[in-house]
């Protein structure tokens, strides 16, 4: 049974991860009122072409510290899932913006398993093992252990954010952002170019969930094509939990979701009388999810929504 | 298309003579089919399993417009209850009790007697099967209040959500108290016994049925009875469909406010889209267990829900011919291609290429994005009443503009 | 008193920062037509929302036909006897005009899953009224050689007669009309005054809401006005039409 300050840590490092991806989410419902089912999956292309990465370097330049081959696999990764999100985007999503609900939809889920196919056709169906780079002597945090890797993925996971607050709130394609996700027509009229908009907020996504997708296979150090599909729907749970259209609110419900996700894990033996175990730690997402739809369906931050009447 | 036609309001002749052809062709099918072996008729077995499953969501989805990504669920807890309440898996439930309820364990042995300890409960299909589609209809209701408010996108995550969450207990559930004996799933299920005759043969007879003098093989059987039965779901939901319920489900499809507002509640209509939807589930999850004999948390996974979702969009939203065609293509293809596909690639490039599983994934996806975007109603969707005002009606336009 | 059909008093309706409706009310005589006006976000349809029970006022009572009713939710207002057409056209688009009349009927009668199924005598019986009550209502507005036509693609004239055919078949005590002429030209609206007057003599009261002054004054018995979520007027049409208040509200303040 890990401490209280042990499970907290944890949850910090999970809801870091979730945190990245949530925002992927976040900002493209934002603007289009649209699902990206596939977002999921491309986490795990970015694990799966970071991995491909390490093992080049591996052959090419033996030898490089660890930091440096995930800080390389990382650039390498978000170029590649950057593509593929704006590829999505254009092909699958572009031409159904005003089609009832259903339909973008099932494209999105007919999306997510060809991007799992794919995966499988490249790199295989077994799981694959991701390199341990860092040192894991593991450092000591007020009696809780955390791994360097970990440590990085919170520093990585800060920096991001930091570096899309400042981005939406300082620069002009930002502001463009902001006015898109708020109204898209008026948006236009004042010159505001959308699709170049939406086009941004898609690779901006993907780039995060790159980073959270080498992050994920350095520290759980093994990766699968149907890794992403979970997580996903966990992350898109830690969007609604913060408020949808909010990206204040996705990296605030990506932290929680963690934290109550590993307490829960933690605790439930104990609160369930021992009939639930901690294999039941999934379920935490969708019932935080389900209860935040019920009771306060605007999340913690409250939901911003495209008016696209 | 147009040869078949299935519109019986205002075709009826055509209709009941293109029914008629197909039903003749269904009839003949396994027999001709035999000659090439079991597995072409073991395959439409497990289609029309399918068939029934796509009916049952297209209650959901196509006629209330309800999006719901977790419908398998309803399917896992009839083929559950079923290996649960036909199988020896009810001793290993009673061996589990023993320990924290004992009495419990003495109650239900002196209600069953003494071999529920070593073989379970074996229950009739005429009770088993009724019980499935109640339970799944209570499931239905059970996992439908709390979405009731929901708008469409939510509504797919929180079912798909749902779906996950029976599987998580499906798989975790035999620890303390084994109810579904976990990833292993539950073994030796009762085949379906009728009058006497089991559909999978008496043991020694090589999987063949003996009915009166004639011996057909079981998958044989098994298909007749998977006919009659979605024959009587493909009937039970077109008069749900043209009912006063129907209309109300499509109301609130169309427009839910305006249902309201003309005095539908929505509420109690929409759990019972649900509830009916789930009983379809359930009964095919019976149908289900006891025709593989075994169940595993596996089969009722998230591919799964999509699946059957993508028989009901893909075929035709709302349109029950549409939604069977989806049910038959996605269901019979990938094992057609399992069957074809790879002994070709093995004959032509001398090794598999593309796996056959692979190759179903890559046309399943392909399948959703393609049809989405050029044909969003599906297939085979309803027919419009429109498109050509006869003569008279194009008079009174011409006099009105 | 048993001729007032709508009694409602005292309501007000807050969405966050905006007073919606300020202690509106409004008391309507059975076979009357009632107009409400007013000029562009005054109200007129929040008031509408909250007696047909799509919003939740603050505070208010409500009465209908000497009975209280709560508008606490629309399918219960039909229920009770007021039925509503939308400003903005809400049919069910897919379904044919016969069909959408159809489901006005479900208010009033009760097949459920059996009938649906059984199709026993009785249900088979039901089925058959609510086709020919529907086909009358729709012979009754004016359209119904359209019966069979797929709702989406009636033109907008008859779309508008559809829904109000589909309000009728509810057998309302009440019809609520939103802006039934918006859209309309001149002749088209004389058709609409037409059929009004005949539902009126039908026996059904009606309370609509329309910014063709002209029409109003020569169709309604009496008139409110509204501004600001305030009445500020009450009367019989030319008593309205002299009002300085009511003036002042559409034209502005005197020069």
């Amino acid at each position: 049974m890990e401490t209280f300050v042990q499970q907290i840590l944890n949850g910090l490092v999970l809801g870091s991860m979730y945190a990245l991806v949530a925002l992927g989410y976040t900002m493209v419902y934002g603007v289009l009122n649209l699902i990206n089912f596939a977002h999921g999956d491309v986490l795990m292309i970015g694990a799966m072409v970071g991995l491909s990465i390490l093992k080049l370097l591996d052959g090419v330049f033996p030898g490089l510290p660890g930091g440096v081959q995930l800080a390389i696999a990382i650039v390498g990764a978000i170029p590649v899932t950057m593509l593929v999100n704006v590829l999505i985007e254009r092909i699958a999503y572009r031409r159904l913006r005003n089609a009832p609900r259903l339909a973008p939809l099932i494209t999105a889920i007919g999306v997510s398993i060809l991007l799992q196919t794919f995966a499988m056709m490249i790199w295989g169906r077994s799981p694959l093992p991701f390199p341990q780079l860092l040192s894991s002597d593991p450092v000591n945090v007020g009696g809780a252990v955390i791994s360097h890797t970990q440590i990085l993925l919170l520093v990585l996971a800060a920096a991001a954010m930091v570096g899309l607050v400042f981005l939406v709130e300082k620069t002009r394609m930002g502001r463009a952002m902001r006015a898109v996700a708020e109204n898209p027509r008026v948006a236009g009229l004042m010159g505001v170019d959308s699709n170049r908009v939406i086009v941004a907020t898609f690779a901006i996504g993907a780039a995060l969930a790159a980073v959270a997708g080498v992050m994920w296979g350095a520290n759980y150090a093994s990766i699968q094509f149907a890794m992403g599909t979970v997580p996903g729907m966990k992350a898109f749970s830690a969007a609604v939990l913060g408020g949808i259209g909010n990206i204040y609110g996705a990296m605030i419900g990506g932290i929680v979701l963690g934290i109550i996700e590993s307490l829960g894990a933690g605790y439930i033996g104990d609160l369930t009388g021992g009939f639930l175990g901690s294999h039941y730690q999934d379920i935490f997402a969708f019932i935080v999810l389900i209860l935040v739809l019920t009771v306060r369906p605007s999340g913690i931050m409250g939901e911003r929504v495209a008016d696209r009447a | 298309m147009s040869l078949l036609t299935f519109d019986t309001a205002n075709k009826p002749r055509q209709s009941y003579a293109s029914m008629a052809v197909l039903l003749a062709v269904m009839l003949i099918f396994p027999f001709v089919a035999a000659q090439f072996g079991n597995s072409w008729v073991r395959i439409l077995d497990m289609a029309l399993l399918y068939i029934m499953l796509a009916l049952g969501l297209n209650i959901v989805v196509g006629f209330a417009g309800l999006l719901d990504l977790g419908y398998i669920a309803f399917f896992a807890v009839g083929a559950y209850l079923t290996g649960l309440l036909a199988s020896p898996q009810f001793a290993a439930l009673l061996e589990s009790i023993v320990n924290y309820h004992p009495e419990l364990q003495d109650a239900i042995v002196r209600t069953f007697g003494e071999d529920v300890r070593t073989n379970g409960i074996h229950l009739s299909v005429w009770f088993v099967v009724p019980l499935a589609g109640l339970t799944a209809a209570l499931f239905g209701a059970l996992l439908g209040a709390p979405t009731l408010k929901l708008r469409g996108d939510y509504l797919a995550i929180v079912t798909l959500g749902f779906g996950e969450i029976i599987r998580i207990f499906m798989n975790n559930l035999n620890d303390p108290i084994n109810f579904t004996n976990g990833p292993q799933g539950i073994n030796l299920i009762d085949p379906i016994r009728i009058f006497g005759v089991s559909l999978a043969g008496e043991a020694g007879s090589r999987a063949t049925v003996y009915i009166g003098g004639f011996g057909i093989p079981s998958v044989n059987a098994y298909y007749f009875l998977f006919l009659l039965l979605c024959i009587v779901t493909i009937f039970m939901t077109s008069r749900l469909q043209h009912s006063r319920l129907g209309r109300a489900w499509v109301a609130i499809r169309e427009d839910e406010i305006a249902a309201k507002a003309m005095g539908i509640n929505t509420r109690n209509v929409k759990l019972l889209a649900f509830s009916m939807g789930a009983s379809f589930g359930g009964v095919a999850g019976a149908m289900f267990a006891a025709f593989q004999g075994f169940v595993s948390p596996e089969s009722f996974s998230l591919t799964e829900s999509i699946a059957v979702l993508a028989m009901v969009v893909l075929g035709g939203i709302g349109h029950i011919p549409g939604v069977v065609l989806g049910g038959v293509l996605l269901a019979a293809l990938p094992e057609v291609l399992r069957h074809v596909v790879e002994p070709a690639q093995q004959a032509l490039f001398g090794k598999v290429v593309i796996e056959a599983e692979v190759l179903r994934q890559l046309l399943y996806g392909l399948a959703m994005v393609l049809i989405m975007l050029n044909r969003p109603a599906g297939l085979w969707p309803s027919p419009v009443k429109e498109d050509r005002p006869n003569a008279a009606i194009a008079k009174e336009e011409e006099s009105e503009a | 008193m048993s001729n007032i059909l709508l009694n409602i008093s005292g309501v007000n309706k807050r969405f966050g920062g905006l007073q919606a409706l300020t202690d509106v009310g409004i008391k309507i005589m059975k076979g009357q037509i009632y107009g409400l006006i007013g000029p562009n976000g005054a109200g007129k349809t929040t008031f509408f929302n909250v007696i047909t029970g799509l919003y939740q006022p603050d505070t208010g009572t409500f009465e209908l036909d000497g009975k209280p009713y709560s508008p606490s939710a629309p399918h219960a207002v039909a229920k009770a006897g007021i039925a509503r057409t939308f400003q903005n056209i809400r049919l069910f688009g897919e379904m044919s005009a016969l069909e959408n009349v159809m489901v006005g009927r479900h208010v009033r009668t009760h097949q459920g899953v059996f009938g649906a199924i059984f199709r026993h005598g009785a249900a088979r019986r039901e089925e058959a009224a609510i086709r020919a009550r529907a086909q009358e209502l729709l012979d009754f507005v004016g359209i119904g050689q359209f019966s069979q036509r797929t709702a989406r693609f009636l033109s907008y004239g008859d779309q508008r007669r559809l829904e109000i055919a589909r309000a009728l078949a509810t057998e309302p005590k009440l019809l609520a009309l939103d802006e039934p002429a918006a859209g309309m030209n001149a002749t088209e609206k004389v058709a609409l005054r037409e059929l009004l007057v005949k539902i009126q003599g039908a026996g059904i009261t009606i309370l609509l809401i329309e910014h063709d002054v002209k029409l109003m004054m020569g169709l309604c018995d009496r008139i409110s006005v509204l501004e600001y979520g305030k009445l500020i007027a009450e009367g019989l049409p030319a008593e309205i039409q002299k009002n300085q208040a009511v003036i002042e509200a559409y034209l502005g303040g005197a020069a």
